[in-house]
């Protein structure tokens, strides 16, 4: 339903699907910037963007549950994902988890009991030359090591 | 005096902004080509010998050849830059510092082959490179080299910017169409291929980031002067990212056909003293792996697919003495079996079964018959799937335990030694 969402996020909806030639190929933007401002893809979301974008449900559904990037339940407001990738293996990325996560006291996938990071391993964001990289949020990170993380969590918490 | 003029790698500072490019000739290709036919632009294309840069290096006028520019149906143009294959960062590279070039490549191949719509499909991940696209697009549009009518001509040619979601066979041609549309990104059975019904079921071209990038240098420089540059049929320049074991891992433009040596040894530095090259995946993870002794390669299409590997993306991973191919093998194997999408049964059940064999190898609970089994699962795979994801999974596996096979037969039986004495 599109109740309960603010005028403008509505407008900014029908403003993606217009710039497409098809509305149904503004999924992915819309589904983008639904996440953004509610933290998550819930059912509200997923109904709203059907019935703005003229799908069904379930097509909804089945591209919130496809892409690796969407995600049902909210996060932490922060995450951070490592990539654990060849390069970035090779240079060191399972030593430099395994201190983010005794830093943060928590696994891949799980988020810190205040809510401030939730930690991913990623497969490859494209930063190679930089291995081991992270991101964090749309941060990037290169050659990072293992002391330098006080000082890049410091920023987000 | 053509080797003066700015390549790809072009490095003057705030280069992303129009002016500067302007001031570096930029969009004077474009209207050069414009005031052409669109039928001679692709022969100038076509007679360069452009392959595709994005993995499969199919001849870029060609591809651009099967598109019917007087059909009922719109042509629509897509840029692939979702650069998903592990050890590959040149797109990015490009479209952060370099963006009206491909935006040039895009108003020059757009015209070429009749499309009024462009799609570049920027992988979730890449946020700046996305911005930097969007305001080049803006800037672009304020000057007339997007939009309507431009440079006085009737072409018109819209560009928007596709962000992907998570998932690196949204790499695969089709299921990047599947996911423009708003749909999970499942590859499609071909035929029909693109060329006839692609997006929206529309005729449809799609090319890679730094593929479009070599068109304006092909319509500034000529197809002859381009032709001087590279191997027969897979001319000028390539972009390779160089990672892994070596001193100055980056991005590197060198002429197609350099040989493998020269790239890692000459340009990135060669390896950290004390430490000996065990191997090369040259072009992205999906590219079967390649021994120290095969260094001689020439880096082009066919030298690499004739010496059983691809030149793929371009994506360079230098491995030393100190790597274990079987942590290496666990690499692939979990890569694989998160990225399969799970339409073709024997991808999705393969790839999850091998990533299963492999962690038990990696837990030491080994068998002898554990190499014949992951050689087993992987042929059953090839050959077996709609997209090359399957293919390409197979490939690289049976070329590491094919080419390591003592490392990973050494492996077994320490295990088992070590599992008796318990």
């Amino acid at each position: 339903m599109s109740q309960g969402f603010a005028p403008w996020v509505l407008d900014e909806v029908r403003a993606i699907a217009a710039r497409y030639p098809r509305r149904e190929a503004a999924l992915l933007p819309v589904l983008r910037l639904l996440q953004r401002i509610s933290g998550a893809l819930g059912r509200a979301e997923e109904e709203m963007a059907a019935e703005l974008l003229g799908l069904e449900p379930v097509r909804v559904r089945e591209a919130v549950t496809f892409y690796s990037l969407f995600r049902q339940k909210p996060a932490g407001r922060h995450l951070i994902r490592v990539c654990v990738n060849l390069s970035c293996s090779m240079a060191g990325a399972e030593r430099s988890l395994t201190s983010l996560q005794a830093k943060l006291g928590i696994g891949p996938g799980e988020t810190t009991p205040d809510g401030t990071f939730t930690l991913f391993t990623v497969e490859c964001l494209g930063n190679c030359d930089q291995a081991p990289c992270l991101m964090v949020d749309d941060d990037d990170y290169g050659r990072v090591r293992e002391d330098e993380f006080d000082r890049i969590l410091g920023r987000y918490s | 005096m053509t080797s003066k003029r700015p390549g790809l790698m072009d490095l003057t500072e705030h280069l992303f902004e129009l002016d500067i490019y302007r001031s570096r000739g930029g969009y004077h290709a474009a209207q050069k080509a414009l005031g052409m036919s669109p039928d001679a632009v692709l022969a100038e294309v076509r007679d360069a010998h452009l392959r595709g840069r994005g993995g499969a290096g199919f001849p870029a006028g060609v591809k651009w050849g099967f598109i019917s520019r007087d059909g009922e149906k719109p042509v629509y143009l897509c840029i692939n830059a979702d650069e998903g294959e592990p050890g590959t960062f040149k797109d990015r590279w490009l479209m952060t510092h370099n963006p009206h070039l491909v935006l040039e490549g895009i108003l020059i191949t757009a015209y070429a082959v009749g499309a009024r719509d462009g799609f570049i499909y920027v992988r979730g991940e890449y946020e700046a490179a996305a911005q930097r696209l969007e305001r080049a697009i803006d800037e672009a549009q304020a000057a007339g080299f997007l939009g309507e009518e431009i440079f006085g001509t009737g072409f018109s040619l819209k560009v928007i910017v596709h962000r992907g979601a998570g998932g690196y066979v949204c790499g695969e041609e089709t299921a990047l169409l599947e996911s423009i549309e708003g749909k999970r990104g499942d590859p499609r059975l071909k035929p029909p291929f693109p060329a006839s019904a692609g997006l929206f079921r529309c005729p449809t071209v799609i090319n890679n980031v730094e593929t479009v990038s070599n068109v304006p240098l092909i319509l500034r420089d000529g197809a002859e002067a381009f032709r001087k540059l590279g191997r027969p049929g897979d001319r000028g320049t390539r972009l390779f990212s160089v990672s892994g074991a070596v001193m100055k891992p980056g991005i590197y433009e060198v002429p197609v056909g350099i040989p493998l040596k020269d790239l890692i040894f000459n340009l990135a530095g060669g390896l950290p003293p004390g430490r000996t090259l065990k191997a090369v995946i040259p072009g992205g993870l999906s590219a079967p792996i390649l021994l120290a002794e095969e260094l001689d390669l020439p880096l082009d299409c066919d030298s690499l697919c004739r010496a059983g590997s691809m030149i793929g993306s371009g994506g360079v991973i230098v491995i030393n003495d100190g790597t274990s191919m079987v942590d290496t093998l666990g690499i692939m194997t979990r890569f694989y079996a998160h990225e399969s999408c799970g339409q073709c049964a024997p991808c999705r059940i393969g790839t999850s079964w091998l990533h299963k064999t492999v962690l038990r190898l990696l837990s030491g609970e080994v068998d002898r018959g554990d190499l014949a089994e992951i050689a087993r699962v992987a042929s059953a795979i090839k050959g077996r799937t709609l997209c090359p994801l399957g293919d390409a999974a197979a490939l690289a596996i049976l070329a590491l335990i094919t080419k390591f096979r003592t490392e990973f037969e050494s492996y077994i039986e320490e295990c088992q030694a070590r599992n008796r004495t318990w």
